[in-house]
């Protein structure tokens, strides 16, 4: 009876040792090396997985940074500074500074100012209507209105303004990744500098039509007069195709520019109140959303 | 009698307009002609703002392959070259018009006599084709030469036409059958020519007995033109679909009529054909159906292109009360015009005013799982696996799932009793792989 005891259990040791000779001597012909520091920097990376960076996920980067030794185009928007910081230090490189983004919608027509003019029962999916009318309100460069970056966000930092119907974004919450940017069919969000505590200028129109013609589809579409950009000390404003775009690299946030929009398409935000210089758009401005 | 082999539905047909016979529409005094009114690259204009263009001319030339001419549908002053809005409510370049009286260009025979002698040889039949801006006008307007310049591996046996006007309430081509059967005729006998086959079949659905008689009694005197009636079920009119009624030959998937030995043209393009050829006019004017349950008048009017919508809509009696929507083309695959303003193109086959009932979406429910869209769909195809793979953006597995098969015809959402956007989400799902499939071929 013993015997059969002993015999099973020298049996099943040899198995288990002959077996992890096999095993280890596999292991090591095959053994992949793997850059430690690539463990290390993932680690180091917020793990969002968010792809805001341009790379397919957050040990994407990782495995990038470790593999090419340099930062240069290596950015984690949600980390920002201090985890490329971070980084660098695993990395014994150094990291550039950057300024903050922000996500910034460019339309202000909405409801409110870009009234309906036909109702759409269609796919309430912006790239859908896109591709078959102009929109509710008649301005075929301005927001659907369907949430198509609302829902591609990520980071919950972004909603849909029932009253304007616009998207809004939440300036606490919203990283920069660059998501809702894809996800606009009319690449109306664009990530902009944060700006000076926090406070930006922006054009909030993407409308390319001549004045005239924008004018009559929404009451605050960008015309195109040009007065911004003589206006502009700074030479940061250039209006292409009936439409002024601000230079966050040149602007310096004066908002001469603001006080001479005609139609109150140029948005400035998180600037006190009282000092807005505004004459033709007063109190306007500071309730607008971003 | 034959018809295709999966799927398919049967809508109400509302043919209202149907014995109705065509009228001219008056020219308008002011219109608006879009630079490019067809599929593939834009045409580029030749004549500038102030220039005097008379009826016929060329007004914007074909730089590219898949690309077609434009001609000046009016005699007049070309006030100027700007953007216009589309029925859709986007902007396009075109050219403004200030009509004055119609005086043709030279070199354009305006009779209405029959000429039957084909005189232009195969390769001056598809330069003339090319020259005189003939686009396909079954609805997507692509460049008809294009069909016409076959691959060298491939043959040609059979010119298939397509005149089996499947959507409901259009007529327009019953009427281009009932009125010009003889130059229809004259028309697929050039086609025939230029492609070299001497088999020509002509399918018509079996809910136009009128048409079919006359077609029959004036095929006669064509060798090699078959009249095939058809058994009424929506989208026959669909290439694929057709080509397997007419034929028995089934197109492999993302793979053109030619490989079956087949090119499919529509009615209307044979009779642009016809005059492009014998007549040398160009493609400035098309029938198109103004129709609706509840407007005041039906007509199939001859209207030039860059009619305003509108003024055809206040020649009819103007909108009525009811209206739910205005549709450019058929109820199941027509568009919804948001901009009456705008003018007409070269295929806007018609002018729908739908009642506010007919129009509405049913309320939206979840899904029964019924399996209504998949019996309906006349490629195969699982609309609601496809829908659904859409709305979780998995592009890749809708691929695989033959989403790219779609040919938008509606059965689907026709037939679904929860009032699923489906075919909604498919063309977005289309609309995805088709930049996914630009990304790899970049690549």
């Amino acid at each position: 009876m013993i015997t059969t005891v002993v015999y099973a259990v020298v049996a099943l040791a040899a198995i288990g040792a002959i077996a992890a000779l096999i095993l280890y001597f596999v292991a090591q012909k095959f053994k992949v090396y793997e850059d430690p520091r690539i463990d290390l920097v993932t680690d180091k990376l917020p793990g969002a997985n968010c792809g805001g960076c341009g790379f397919a996920g957050c040990r994407a980067l990782a495995e990038a940074v470790v593999k090419t030794e340099s930062l240069e185009g290596k950015f984690c928007p949600v980390g920002g500074d201090g985890v490329m910081k971070q980084v660098a230090e695993v990395m014994g490189l150094k990291a550039e500074e950057s300024d903050p983004m922000i996500a910034v919608v460019r339309c202000n027509g909405g409801k409110c100012n870009n009234v309906s003019k036909v109702e759409y029962d269609g796919l309430r999916d912006c790239s859908f209507a896109n591709m078959n009318f102009s929109g509710e309100g008649g301005c075929a460069n301005g927001c659907l209105g369907f949430g198509n970056c609302v829902s591609a966000c990520k980071f919950d930092a972004l909603e849909m303004d029932e009253t304007t119907r616009l998207p809004k974004v939440k300036q606490d919450k919203c990283v920069a990744c660059g998501a809702c940017v894809k996800a606009c069919p009319r690449k109306i969000i664009e990530l902009r500098k944060k700006g000076k505590n926090d406070r930006r200028v922006f054009v909030s129109c993407m409308n390319t039509e001549k004045g005239a013609e924008a004018k009559k589809n929404c009451t605050s579409a960008c015309i195109g007069c040009g007065k911004c950009a003589k206006a502009c000390p700074f030479e940061a404003i250039m209006v292409t195709n009936n439409l002024a775009y601000i230079d966050f690299n040149k602007c310096k946030s004066c908002r001469k520019c603001v006080a001479e929009c005609p139609t109150g398409a140029i948005h400035a935000v998180n600037f006190p109140e009282k000092q807005v210089k505004s004459e033709t758009n007063e109190g306007s401005i500071s309730e607008k959303t971003i | 009698m034959n018809t295709f082999k999966l799927g398919g539905v049967h809508p109400e047909e509302n043919k209202i307009a149907r014995n109705h016979s065509t009228e001219t529409f008056a020219l308008p005094q002011k219109a608006v002609v879009f630079v490019s009114q067809h599929l593939g690259a834009p045409s580029t204009p030749v004549v500038q703002k102030g220039d005097r263009v008379k009826t016929g001319q060329l007004l914007a030339k074909a730089d590219a392959f898949i690309c077609a001419n434009t001609h000046s549908p009016y005699t007049g002053v070309i006030t100027k070259i700007d953007l216009a809005t589309d029925f859709n409510g986007y902007k396009k370049p075109a050219f403004y018009i200030d009509v004055e009286q119609d005086e043709w260009e030279e070199g354009i025979d305006t009779s209405e006599t029959i000429e039957r002698e084909i005189k232009l040889e195969p390769q001056q039949i598809v330069e003339r084709i090319k020259d005189r801006g003939i686009v396909g006008l079954g609805g997507a307007a692509f460049p008809t030469h294009v069909k016409y310049m076959i691959p060298s591996d491939k043959k040609a046996e059979y010119l298939i036409i397509n005149a089996v006007e499947c959507e409901p309430y259009l007529t327009s081509d019953n009427r281009v059958l009932l009125e010009h059967s003889e130059e229809v005729l004259i028309g697929v006998e050039i086609m025939k020519k230029a492609l070299g086959v001497k088999c020509a079949k002509i399918g018509i659905e079996n809910n136009k007995p009128e048409a079919i008689a006359q077609m029959q009694k004036a095929a006669k005197d064509f060798e090699g033109t078959e009249i095939v009636p058809l058994k009424t079920k929506y989208p026959q009119g669909a290439e694929k679909q057709l080509v397997y009624a007419l034929t028995k030959r089934e197109i492999p998937s993302g793979k053109l009529p030619i490989e079956v030995g087949c090119v499919v043209n529509n009615v209307g393009t044979a009779l642009a054909i016809y005059y492009a050829v014998q007549k040398n006019r160009p493609l400035i004017d098309n029938i198109l159906t103004y129709t609706g349950k509840d407007v005041k008048e039906n007509k199939n009017l001859l209207v030039r292109v860059g009619t305003p919508i509108r003024s055809i809509i206040d020649y009819c009696g103007g909108l009525p009360e009811s209206t739910g929507k205005i549709i450019s083309g058929g109820p199941m695959m027509g568009k919804a015009i948001v901009n009456i303003d705008a003018p007409t193109v070269k295929t806007t086959s018609s002018i729908l005013v739908m009642t506010e009932k007919e129009s509405k979406r049913k309320p939206q429910t979840n899904c029964l799982r019924c399996g209504k869209c998949v019996s309906a769909c006349p490629m195969g195809l699982e609309p609601i696996q496809l829908s659904l793979l859409s709305k979780q953006h998995r592009w890749e597995e809708a691929e695989k799932e033959c989403a790219m098969d779609c040919i938008e015809c509606g059965c689907c959402l026709f037939t679904c009793p929860a009032g699923q956007p489906l075919l909604d989400l498919i063309r977005v799902a289309k609309s995805n792989i088709g930049a996914i499939r630009r990304e790899r071929s970049k690549k």
